[in-house]
């Protein structure tokens, strides 16, 4: 009878901590990086920092499953390492010899990670659960997109270019024709002063009167 | 005496002695002037500093002994580039036309090699300005923090990175996803990727618009896109120096192993990169020195370009190495890293146990004691050799190596929008030649109609070759750059640049142009310089010339492609071409080097059916 009692007594422990070892179908692995993450400021993980992350855990747990109240007592934790890495198992509040499916877990913990990790300071890559991906940020998508706003300068610049070489080019066209028929016209009258040729009076044209640019140029 | 062919009715086709100094005297000449000589020697340096001098030049340098490969590449820079530089500037001098002016006037039955120059020319302006589109894109979207081949987009359920993207990196994703939409072969064409499209307008009409009135403006525009680039690698090489790891960069690069002297190929590699990054055999220096007063020191010009050139390229070459020490560092560093965290988190060590320190103790010991726990991790050996010798070469150097080294800066839009700026300027500048030795023949020809002023040829040749360019912008575009890369721009050059020296020597005569030069510049060119035309040069590059032929004759042809699909994924795999690729080579490579022979044929049959009418 005595051995009876002693051996039950011995198992209840027993059986108690059975739900949580590590490769366990309801067993999550956590591995945390407080120096990777802080450096200089990392703080030190003791029983209390344990306590902190069982009480995030049953936060999670309350914020998903709404209206069951789960407990720290309710969150298990087994094989504890120097590296800070540990298993935990999620115990039912009503019932605590039930464990809580791998993919409940998971979505709690999906949906309060932010809040999870602010607790510790820590990121999706120094607070790790293994096998529980991270959801990823979105990359970041300017509502412009700015390289149409560097092209449209640029183009912009090239127009410009374009309209100032048109209009300069015509207007040098136009100077062109103006000093041409100026010139034309200067030619016509060069030997015809008084209505009479040069070549008729016989005499040698005199270029010292003529249209003095080539010889004074101001 | 000298050999030379018979050449008559030389002296009728070119200006005579008395003719060139009333032309000096009077200026009345109807060609376009420079406003100065710092706008030719600027225009001249960054015609032949171009982007091969930032991606070409420093790879081969490291891979034939560094220090030791100055060696080579200064001696031919003297003995191949030099006179060739200064034969083409004394022929534009003296003839005073573009190359296709030259040649005819030297011989009506030689136009053929202005006109293979023209050809030339055109098809390198073609996959040039693609790749000025590509950095156009890049320093587009450089005005952003953060940069966006930073990111990798997220596949449907948000868990993960798009696989394409998560074996290789974001900067390859980027390079030939976002930019390219690459497919994965050359005969896949795809369609248009509009991206490309955009920015290939955008290359094309700023060409346009720098060169509209010729050296007028390109002179201009030459003073921001010739200088900005020094300004910006003194900018870099300071930021470098200042960056950790970046002397393991400079002393990969310049570590001396001089038992590559030894090596053929290295010789050969010089030359080959000391002619291509010269200029000579496409015909914008002759256009360019034609612009220059009759009695202009050509010679102190020529000393004075090779110098630059020389200068140039180990300067980019120091500026790059750190940039590349500095991500090989950091490449290195993260490997260990990662190393140390698979070890503690397989030992489940504490933090800090294994440091960068102490980790190959460590890694021994633990090695000792567990080795297979060890060999399942599957640990990656990080080797700092491997990481400075990956991807240095051609666009990979630019659009992936630089763009993830200015990621790890800080302030990267800033270095991104530099770094992309000099090399927009470096291409644009190089730019500015070749469409002046394709241009110029053109409306040398008679091509369009002599009433057109110079801005409506530069317009239409621009708009058709914006048109032919969208082959570039095609999904396959990538693999048709690196083609025309391959083949355009080396055999053709090669032997156009033969049959120069050839001609000037034998059919010009060495004695007339050393007439010539004294004419010019008062003292015949010493006996350096006939020996180097007459006998070094050429065969210099005759050599060059049939080892790229035999080499190229003896391997199968293949090319690199991106194909998420393969095995060796992230790596490009090696594939070969299809045979209908061998037609196009054969028109990119053969036939501006056949128009010369060609040329020459079908004028004397046009001459001898004239005289028999």
């Amino acid at each position: 009878m005595l051995e009876k009692v002693l051996f039950l007594l011995c198992l209840t422990p027993a059986l108690a901590q059975e739900p949580c070892f590590p490769g366990s179908s309801h067993a999550y692995k956590v591995r945390i990086s407080i120096k990777t993450a802080l450096g200089n400021q990392a703080y030190v993980w003791n029983d209390n920092e344990m306590y902190l992350f069982r009480a995030a855990m049953a936060f999670a747990l309350r914020s998903y499953h709404n209206g069951q109240e789960f407990n720290v007592s309710n969150i298990m934790v087994c094989n504890e390492t120097p590296r800070v890495s540990f298993w935990f198992v999620v115990s039912s509040p009503e019932n605590s010899s039930v464990l809580l499916k791998k993919g409940d877990v998971e979505n709690a913990i999906r949906k309060s990670r932010n809040r999870i990790n602010g607790a510790f300071l820590l990121t999706d890559q120094t607070l790790e659960f293994i096998d529980i991906p991270p959801t990823l940020a979105a990359p970041v998508m300017p509502v412009t997109p700015p390289w149409l706003i560097v092209f449209g300068v640029v183009m912009g610049a090239v127009g410009a270019g374009i309209i100032f070489l048109l209009v300069s080019s015509l207007v040098q066209s136009k100077r062109k024709k103006n000093k041409k028929t100026l010139d034309e016209d200067r030619e016509d009258m060069r030997g015809i002063e008084n209505g009479l040729g040069c070549d008729n009076l016989g005499g040698v044209y005199n270029t010292t009167f003529s249209d003095g640019d080539k010889f004074t140029p101001m | 005496m000298r050999l030379l062919l018979p050449n008559p009715g030389l002296d009728d086709r070119i200006h005579s002695y008395e003719d060139l100094e009333r032309i000096d005297k009077e200026e009345a000449e109807d060609r376009p002037k420079w406003d100065n000589k710092a706008q030719y020697i600027l225009t001249c340096v960054g015609f032949c500093i171009g982007l091969s001098n930032v991606w070409r030049f420093p790879y081969l340098c490291q891979s034939h002994g560094g220090g030791a490969f100055l060696i080579p590449y200064l001696i031919l820079v003297v003995l191949e580039g030099t006179p060739l530089l200064f034969m083409e500037f004394a022929l534009g001098q003296r003839i005073r036309k573009g190359s296709v002016g030259v040649w005819r006037a030297i011989n009506p039955y030689l136009t053929g090699i202005g006109i293979g120059s023209m050809l030339v020319s055109y098809l390198i302006s073609l996959y040039y300005n693609t790749i000025i589109a590509w950095i156009m894109w890049y320093l587009f979207n450089s005005f952003q923090d953060p940069l966006p081949w930073t990111q990798c987009p997220l596949n449907e359920n948000r868990t993960g990175y798009v696989p394409e993207c998560q074996q290789s990196s974001t900067m390859d994703y980027y390079f030939y996803r976002v930019n390219l939409n690459s497919s994965a072969s050359i005969a896949d064409s795809g369609g248009l990727h509009w991206p490309v499209v955009v920015c290939l307008l955008a290359a094309w009409t700023v060409l346009c618009i720098c060169c509209i009135r010729g050296i007028s403006t390109s002179g201009k525009a030459v003073y921001v896109t010739s200088i900005l680039p020094y300004i910006v690698l003194a900018i870099f090489l300071i930021r470098g120096l200042t960056l950790r790891g970046s002397i393991s960069g400079i002393i990969f690069l310049f570590t001396p192993d001089l038992s590559e002297l030894i090596n053929p190929t290295t010789w050969l590699d010089a030359g080959a990169q000391v002619f291509y990054s010269f200029g000579v055999a496409w015909g914008g220096l002759i256009s360019f020195s034609s612009y220059n007063s009759v009695h202009n020191n050509c010679m102190q010009d020529a000393l004075i370009l090779s110098a630059v050139t020389a200068f140039t390229a180990i300067y980019a070459a120091t500026v790059t190495y750190t940039v590349i020490g500095f991500r090989a560092t950091q490449k290195y560093d993260a490997c260990i890293s990662e190393n140390i965290r698979t070890l503690l988190n397989a030992f489940d060590l504490p933090e800090g146990n294994i440091t960068t320190s102490n980790y190959d103790e460590a890694f021994n010991r633990l090695n000792s004691s567990h080795p297979d726990t060890i060999l399942q991790l599957d640990i990656e050996i990080c080797d700092m050799h491997k990481f400075l010798s990956e991807g240095v070469e051609g666009t990979g150097l630019a659009f992936i190596v630089f763009t993830e080294a200015i990621t790890k800066m800080p302030g990267s839009p800033a270095w991104a929008v530099l770094f992309f700026v000099m090399l927009l300027c470096l291409g644009l500048s190089s730019l500015f030649g070749s469409i002046e030795g394709v241009v110029v023949p053109l409306e040398d020809l008679g091509v369009f109609p002599k009433k057109w002023p110079h801005e409506a040829v530069m317009g239409t040749t621009c708009a058709v070759s914006f048109i032919i360019a969208l082959l570039f912008a095609l999904q396959s575009g990538v693999y048709w750059v690196s083609l025309f890369d391959t083949f355009a721009g080396s055999v053709p050059l090669l032997t156009i640049g033969v049959v120069e020296m050839i001609v000037v020597v034998y059919v010009y005569g060495i004695d007339r142009l050393n007439e010539d030069i004294r004419f010019m510049i008062g003292h015949k060119p010493t006996i350096f310089w006939q020996v180097t035309w007459m006998v070094i040069s050429p065969l210099s590059i005759l050599v060059i010339l049939v080892f790229y032929l035999v080499t190229q004759a003896q391997e199968e042809l293949t090319y690199l492609v991106w194909d998420p699909d393969s095995e060796e994924f992230p790596s490009l795999s090696s594939v070969p071409y299809p045979s209908w690729i061998n037609i196009i080579i054969f028109l990119l490579a053969g036939v501006p080097s056949l128009t010369i022979p060609v040329y020459a044929l079908c004028r004397l049959i046009f001459v001898s059916c004239k005289k028999t009418r």
